[in-house]
């Protein structure tokens, strides 16, 4: 049953997304890699949609997988599965658990679960450098390789030129062009 | 005006305006709810932004439901979230109704083929920024050395194991490590 899927799948990642924005990613890719709901290709397109529209990436993602897999009702439900844990899970700490975040065991499991996020993070973001680089037999595929060394040398680059450098949403617009600069108009 | 009604027109206005998401969204939050509507106090503001640390979802949604609820209760927690929630939801929709044809433009699929590269820079950057600030203590990092090796081998072989697995891993391991500590000073504390 898709809405069930739908659902469990986004309640999980709105569950276990430590670490901003950024941190629900690799579990979004998860969910969707396994449940074949995305693939990566299209995954990373939402990302860079996410990023170019307003409100969380995790919201806009629930919200087109939910669309594409099952119409606005799918919408609805992974959008809500994803919002809920934090939303309940605020209002816990409101009312019933004002100290919890306090206690010393609480803090030992934070303490554990921040490093794992970034180390996952960290990880999913090499994997898809590295992947766009390559070609399925393991050689390079020499235009993306080239783009990824002048984009990331732009991206880092203009943080020493003026603060906090280029905007994500104009190293998008940039890498749109590039792509366009570099396969063609047709 | 219904409070409620102000609840959830004032967060879908920061649902619409802010890009970027995070930590974009607390200098808009500071301006709406603290200076204008003087909803919370700014060290209330702070105090969300170090309970949205330690709580999963996005800062936005746990702004939204502490603000709402202080303000109304249960009711009021539900017109900020949804409100805060609807605007992308809404652009989301729009979009997914046509991405699909406008990716069959010859010009467009390949511009994503460029956005794909940039989009793996980012993700990359935002590990990077997480990696400054955390402590640079050899627990912390040591999980983190680990996590990263697993997932790449969960990535680069397919396996289907999932992430969540590798932080109740850590999670577990951090915890019966402090649980240890704990007992070997109390212990010491006996003697």
């Amino acid at each position: 049953m898709i809405y069930f899927d739908l659902f469990i799948g986004f309640l999980e990642v709105g569950l276990f997304s430590f670490g901003g924005a950024y941190g629900a990613i690799p579990l979004i890719r998860d969910v969707v890699l396994s449940h074949g709901w995305l693939e990566d290709e299209a995954l990373a397109y939402m990302i860079a949609v996410g990023e170019s529209t307003p409100g969380p990436i995790m919201v806009n993602l629930a919200t087109y997988v939910g669309r594409s897999q099952a119409g606005l009702p799918g919408a609805l439900i992974a959008t809500a599965a994803v919002v809920l844990p934090s939303f309940v899970i605020i209002l816990l700490v409101m009312t019933l658990l004002r100290k919890v975040l306090e206690n010393p065991y609480a803090q030992a499991v934070l303490r554990g679960l921040k490093p794992c996020v970034i180390g996952i993070v960290l990880a999913t973001g090499v994997y898809m450098i590295v992947r766009n680089c390559g070609e399925d037999a393991g050689s390079v595929n020499a235009p993306a390789a080239a783009m990824t060394a002048l984009l990331a040398g732009i991206h880092f680059g203009s943080r020493k030129l003026w603060k906090g450098g280029l905007s994500p949403v104009g190293l998008i617009v940039l890498s749109a062009l590039f792509g366009i600069a570099c396969y063609g108009w047709r | 005006m219904n409070i409620l009604l102000d609840l959830f027109l004032t967060f879908a206005r920061i649902g619409l305006f802010t890009f970027g998401g995070g930590y974009a969204m607390i200098a808009f939050m500071e301006r709406s709810c603290v200076e204008g509507k003087r909803w919370i106090s700014h060290d209330e503001l702070m105090d969300i932004t170090v309970i949205a640390e330690s709580t999963p979802g996005p800062i936005a949604i746990n702004c939204a439901t502490y603000v709402g609820y202080k303000q109304k209760g249960l009711a009021g927690a539900v017109a900020a979230t949804v409100g805060i929630v609807l605007p992308s939801f809404c652009i989301i929709l729009v979009i997914s109704a046509f991405l699909d044809d406008f990716l069959k433009i010859a010009w467009v699929a390949h511009a994503f083929r460029g956005i794909k590269i940039a989009v793996g820079i980012l993700i990359f950057d935002a590990a990077a920024k997480m990696i400054c600030r955390m402590p640079k203590k050899p627990l912390p990092l040591a999980v983190m050395g680990g996590a990263f090796c697993a997932m790449m081998l969960i990535n680069i072989f397919a396996l289907r194991i999932s992430s969540i697995t590798l932080m109740l891993i850590a999670a577990i391991l951090s915890l019966s490590i402090f649980g240890a500590k704990r007992n070997f000073a109390g212990e010491r504390r006996d003697k």
